[in-house]
């Protein structure tokens, strides 16, 4: 076998690093280490020195290759960031949608070249403005969306053929993804001609981010129907995009974030198959990721290698898909919004740029970079604008982009690499073992595994054993206050008289025949969408539109695990 | 007579699903030795109030990142006031700016804890601070 390096070459590295070690064990007792233990901000051990002996079982062929060749652990692209940069998307919602509108428009001229929506949190619990359950928090988190006017607001005079778009939203995947394929209908764009992402992963919102609506099962049902949907009608639509950024916002290590996520994405292809009966080939090219790229720089890049390099294995030899397209691992990355610090906001410009650079050296496809006051409210026009320009000071300044993979080879990112693989391949062949990421969600298993990450890393914080800047360390006691965003309260009032016009102007009769035959389709088994499509243009709301989901399915409750 | 354990419970109100930090604190209470009980995410002001007087905490320890606090947390002081259970002390925390605090407290939130205050300053804080009801 090609093994990286020759037995010659191992065998003097074994000489001359127990020679070094031999020193190191003199000079550490007069000057010794500041920690006992080293070890990544998702607690994995790491040693002093990393050599070819701790690559030596790593085939150059096999395990690294070139990139654009299986298993694409250099990249899906044989060309890098050569071709084209990585898409710049900014993740943004605030109050109405005109408001949104309006920061869309602002990005776009600014250099932004993919658009991301946040919703609010009714609109990505399946609620409308009017509802008791949404009192006090409408635009608040992201931008309010009830009906299909509202989405009309949402995307005008964005070209819907030209722009892609990403939308941040789950239990409600289908509704919202429905109101766009009606809102680029009625702008004139076929289904065909339009992209971006629904990020529609249900499985991460019960193990992390707990926006949900029905039940685990009949949540995977409804988003077999989304790839089936758009595996049909709307071919250049990512129709999951699974994820791991809110597993590692919840708490996991980096090692949990991999597995996790990519076991929910084995979940779903095994859905789609059993469920729908489709050839593996013709939806897993759409299917896309979503990292985190947290302040630990190369454990972060070696996350990403390894996720491609786990993700072509499984499609190639678990799921026998025969096109590359189906082998590779897209995704998109967003700094961490858990790794920023109210505490000298400033500093968490420095955080972005560190964590951007590691997404593009780990080779991402679309990049988030977080704004310094998001960890106190919503972005202002002009933080966002410091997080857009940090991605193209370092796409246009730095030189990262000007050859691909440039750390290949280390002993150490290649090591690091590998070991991660190794980890969550033990947890992927557990959740295997315990039936499946469903069973082990009602088991409460990769909840409890990442509280207990959660919990290690706050005790670590609290005892100083990790250092958070201005937190735990170097604090200060006077600190100027930043200006922040404020969601005006006349935001939910405007938005409730909207909607209550809304409801006065349309055909009422249509609506509630578009509903039945929604209901009547999710008892059947009838695929959902074309039924969700029917309802928005008749402007069936948001949450009559959930309601019924919630009726057929059942409504899940949090089981609040600690 | 055994003295009877504090009793806290840990309440998500509102829509927000960020738990990190509900959960965490859950974890501190019962590490600390006092009996906890998380309500979970997606409670309404009013399923907190009424499982707060049925399960007979001390105290109830809010938790929310959505910004939607300035509604949430006093209403739950209002509802736990009309159950005739003003005496459970109400605490906060979350992603709450600066200028809201005053507003909280004047509703009746006794301690607000946002990012960075460690699991010890708020368990210092119960110790020198909570009564225990009669």
């Amino acid at each position: 076998m090609g093994s990286y390096f020759s037995d010659d070459t191992v065998n003097k590295s074994q000489e001359l690093t127990k020679k070094w070690e031999d020193e190191v064990a003199h000079s550490v007792v007069q000057s010794p280490d500041q920690k006992s233990r080293w070890s990544t901000v998702s607690d994995l051990e790491i040693k002093r020195l990393y050599t070819p002996e701790d690559i030596k079982d790593t085939d150059f062929a096999r395990d690294i290759g070139a990139p654009g060749e299986f298993p694409y652990l250099r990249g899906n692209q044989p060309t890098g960031y050569r071709g084209r940069y990585w898409t710049f998307r900014m993740f943004s919602g605030m109050g109405s949608a005109a408001d949104t509108n309006a920061r869309w428009h602002m990005l776009l001229r600014e250099g932004q070249t993919g658009l991301s929506t946040a919703f609010d949190f009714p609109t990505l619990m399946g609620y409308d403005t009017d509802s008791p359950n949404a009192r006090g928090e409408c635009g608040r988190c992201g931008v309010a969306i009830d009906t299909l006017d509202d989405f009309l607001t949402l995307v005008d005079k964005i070209p819907l053929d030209k722009v892609t778009t990403s939308m941040t939203i789950n239990p409600p995947a289908s509704v919202l993804w429905a109101m766009y394929c009606a809102a680029a209908d009625k702008k004139g764009v076929p289904l065909s001609k339009i992209g971006g992402t629904i990020q529609n992963d249900m499985l991460k919102e019960f193990i992390a981010q707990k926006t949900f609506m029905c039940p685990p099962e009949p949540s995977v049902r409804i988003i077999s129907d989304t790839v089936e949907f758009g595996t049909k009608y709307v071919p250049k639509w990512n129709t999951i995009s699974i994820s791991g950024y809110h597993i590692r916002e919840a708490g996991s290590t980096a090692v949990q974030e991999l597995a996790f996520t990519l076991r929910d994405g084995i979940e779903y292809v095994e859905d789609a198959i059993r469920r729908k009966g489709m050839d593996v080939d013709s939806f897993a090219p759409r299917l896309s990721f979503f990292f985190n790229s947290h302040i630990d720089f190369f454990e972060e890049i070696c996350k990403m290698r390894a996720a491609r390099r786990i993700w072509a294995h499984v499609m190639k030899e678990r799921f026998h898909a025969k096109n590359p397209r189906s082998w590779w691992l897209r995704f998109h990355t967003q700094t961490a919004g858990c790794s920023l610090t109210a505490q000298q906001p400033y500093n968490n410009v420095v955080r972005t740029a560190i964590e951007a650079l590691a997404g593009v050296l780990g080779g991402t496809q679309s990049l988030h970079t977080n704004s310094l006051d998001e960890v106190l409210a919503l972005p202002s026009e002009h933080s966002v604008q410091i997080a857009l320009r940090t991605q193209q000071i370092i796409a246009e300044e730095t030189g990262v982009a000007n050859t691909i993979d440039p750390l290949a080879g280390s002993y150490f990112i290649e090591s690091l690499t590998n070991k991660m693989e190794e980890e969550a391949w033990q947890y992927i062949t557990k959740i295997d073992e315990m039936g499946g990421m469903i069973a082990a969600i009602d088991k409460g298993f990769p909840q409890l595994e990442i509280a207990d990450a959660a919990y290690r890393f706050q005790q670590q914080i609290d005892h100083n054993e990790k250092i958070m800047v201005g937190v735990n360390k170097y604090v200060t006691s006077e600190e100027q206050p930043i200006p922040t965003l404020q969601i005006d309260e006349k935001v939910e009032q405007e938005q409730l008289k909207r909607l209550a016009d809304v409801k006065r102007r349309r055909d009422s009769r249509a609506v509630s025949a578009d509903l039945k035959d929604l209901k009547n389709a999710c008892i059947t088994g009838k695929n959902v969408m074309p039924y969700c499509i029917k309802a928005v243009k008749d402007m069936a709301t948001l949450q009559e539109i959930c309601d019924v989901y919630r009726e057929a399915f059942g409504e899940y409750r949090d089981p609040g695990l600690f | 007579m055994a003295e009877r354990r504090i009793r806290i419970m840990v309440a998500k109100p509102g829509l927000d699903g960020h738990d990190r930090g509900a959960r965490i604190l859950a974890r501190a209470f019962r590490d600390a030795g006092y009996e906890v009980i998380y309500t979970g995410c997606h409670q309404t002001p009013e399923q907190i109030a009424a499982a707060a007087v049925q399960e007979d905490v001390d105290l109830v320890g809010l938790s929310c990142l959505s910004g939607a606090h300035g509604y949430l947390f006093p209403r739950v002081v209002e509802l736990l006031k009309e159950k005739g259970a003003e005496d459970i002390t109400v605490i906060g925390g979350g992603i709450i700016p600066d200028q809201d605090f005053q507003k909280l407290y004047d509703a009746g939130i006794k301690a607000i804890f946002t990012p960075g205050a460690t699991l010890d300053s708020i368990l210092d804080w119960i110790k020198n601070n909570l009564k225990p009801r009669e």
